[in-house]
């Protein structure tokens, strides 16, 4: 029944899930992040990953910036742009029904891609990867800037965990996770702290859409449907558990770079199928978190 | 007597409307306020907010519109099969995501109608890409023939009166009462011995229904049927129409569908700033005018008497 399958294609579709599930993880990580302290489902968190990829394009048409210049402005300035977003946004609306700032979110994901569509055009723009070649495995080839990515989002995920599990600002969040009144109580500025967690979460999405501009079309709606897919991910994972989010996303692409060789057809499907069986399975998610501590 | 004379006046302007307006734009208005009516059913008296509503609108546009195209079934039945049809996704659904509240079984609709977007995509009989073309309009009860776009507005509007009654009994019986009081609070109900869980599974099944009722008409009257029908876009324009028109109100989703159309109607020409100027009316009334038009104006009108 599989005898089309060559070890080509399996490596190559698992490689392909590993970059996938680089950005999955990433992603969800950021989403996770917000999540567990403010209790918002950053809907933009898709439109902030393309405005980084953007980023990375602008700097690099106008002003001649490099990929690894456009590494670490590009971030920032997504970061930055996600600082005044939760200003006007989402303080005006955080005493309310979190359901409002989801859909606040989402007004915001309205107008960033219409405004970047109207801008920018609906096609995608090419993006040459900074590193050419790769090496020959014997069995397939790998371009050195795939193994960059997935290396490299690895080592931002494991940072990013240590930061919240080993330092004292990562204890400060994990306590104004749990208790802020208690925190701000403290004497710690908690307002300013979500500001920050919400722009240290949307850099995060900013630095996804760097790495991603190489690899996919850097085009306004890019963002959006990868969106869905990181959401069920979360659901997936366990709402604002960090290691629940990373593991399932790195996890949910190779299971769909494998569904690719086994059952092209259900492809696109698989994440969703697999998200309805772990609702009926476990209701509470494959590791119920209860805060970003876990 | 006030409200009977009201709702009278109502159905006078509704019946001689298409002699002023032209038929299809109120068609399509009909058919979004039976959506943006089952919506809030769910938001606004349940406190569930669907982020893929458009599954159950979209999926039952094809069904709908595959009966009238492969059998000689008459329309009013493939118009209710459509709508049965996603009442029964809509149980499907209920069932695996209501034991999530709140912002989680948002995410799982938005993503359950993601999949199930990609399901019509590649099933044979929507024609993927292209959508379904060519949709009949077989005769109304077998005998009477509505191919004539102004004989067929009446039958759409019988439909919405129809569900707009129905919304109304639901919302004002004793179970519309119970719903509200879990949207409310939750743990009391269940301490008084409800069930929360099967009121909600139920609530989602007969907002679905009444979705796909929309989402079935408007197969009809539009005569084809697109993947757009089931698109995350279409899930936000009905978000946007409810909670523009007023939240919990059961003349706001009315308002707010006639305004959004109106609205997509004027800027078509304009491309892009049709979905800007919606993420920014959107934002607006969430920040500053979360009761919408209807509720500001009933707010203006308690103030005005108060006086």
């Amino acid at each position: 029944m599989f005898e089309h399958l060559s070890i080509q294609l399996i490596m190559g579709q698992l490689l392909i899930g590993l970059i996938n599930g680089s950005f999955y993880a990433m992603l969800s990580l950021g989403l996770a992040i917000i999540f567990g302290l403010m209790n918002v489902v950053n809907f933009a968190h898709g439109a902030q990953y393309m405005l980084g990829a953007f980023a990375a394009w602008f700097l690099l048409t106008t002003f001649g910036v490099s990929y690894w210049g456009a590494l670490v402005i590009a971030p920032i300035m997504v970061a930055i742009f996600g600082l005044i977003m939760e200003r006007l946004i989402l303080r005006p609306i955080q005493h309310l029904d979190h359901l409002y700032s989801l859909l606040a979110t989402y007004a915001a994901v309205l107008i960033i891609e219409g405004l970047m569509r109207q801008q920018f055009g609906s096609s995608g723009m090419p993006y040459a990867p900074p590193l050419r070649g790769g090496v020959n495995l014997g069995f397939m080839f790998l371009p050195w800037y795939r193994l960059w990515v997935v290396l490299f989002s690895l080592l931002v995920c494991i940072g990013t965990w240590m930061l919240i599990e080993r330092t004292k600002l990562g204890a400060y969040l994990r306590a104004a996770t749990e208790k802020p009144d208690i925190v701000e109580a403290f004497g710690i500025n908690v307002p300013r702290m979500i500001s920050l967690t919400y722009a240290f979460g949307v850099g995060l999405a900013g630095l996804s859409g760097v790495l991603a501009a190489p690899i996919y079309q850097v085009s306004p709606s890019m963002g959006s449907n990868l969106m869905i897919v990181i959401f069920a991910v979360v659901v997936i994972g366990g709402m604002g558990s960090i290691v629940g989010a990373v593991l399932t996303g790195y996890l949910i692409g190779v299971v769909e770079g494998l569904t690719k060789v086994f059952y092209p057809e259900a492809a696109n499907l698989v994440i969703f199928v697999i998200m309805i069986i772990v609702l009926v399975l476990r209701p509470n998610g494959l590791t119920s978190g209860r805060g970003t501590s876990t | 007597m006030n409200r009977l004379l009201l709702i009278g006046l109502l159905l006078i302007v509704a019946i001689a409307a298409p002699f002023f307006v032209y038929p299809v734009l109120l068609m399509t208005v009909l058919c979004f306020v039976i959506f943006a009516s089952s919506f809030n059913l769910l938001l606004g008296y349940a406190g569930l907010l669907c982020f893929g509503h458009a599954m159950f609108f979209g999926t039952a546009a094809y069904i709908t519109g595959y009966v009238l195209k492969t059998t000689p079934i008459s329309i009013e039945i493939a118009i209710l099969g459509g709508a049965l049809f996603s009442a029964a996704i809509g149980y499907g659904v209920a069932l695996v995501s209501v034991r999530r509240s709140g912002i989680q079984f948002a995410m799982i609709t938005l993503a359950i109608s993601q999949f199930i977007y990609f399901v019509l995509l590649q099933s044979e009989f929507t024609g993927g890409e292209d959508g379904m073309q060519r949709i009949p309009r077989n005769d109304l009860f077998g005998v009477i023939d509505v191919a004539d776009n102004n004989a067929y507005y009446y039958v759409v509007l019988a439909f919405a009166v129809a569900a707009v009654a129905l919304v109304y009994r639901i919302v004002h019986s004793p179970y519309g009462e119970v719903l509200k009081a879990i949207r409310d609070n939750e743990p009391r109900v269940e301490s008084l011995g409800f069930r929360p869980e099967r009121y909600k599974v139920l609530a989602i099944t007969l907002s679905a229904g009444l979705a796909g009722l929309g989402g079935a008409l408007k197969a009809t009257v539009f005569q084809f049927a697109t993947l757009t029908d089931v698109s995350w876009t279409v899930s936000g324009e009905v978000i946007l129409m409810t909670l523009m028109g007023g939240l919990g109100t059961l003349v706001g989703p009315m308002v707010g569908a006639g305004l959004v159309i109106w609205m997509n109607d004027e800027l078509s020409q304009f491309g892009e700033w049709s979905l800007i100027a919606q993420g920014a009316i959107l934002l607006l009334v969430i920040i500053f005018f979360r009761r919408g038009v209807v509720g500001e104006v009933q707010n203006l009108v308690r103030l005005v008497r108060s006086r």
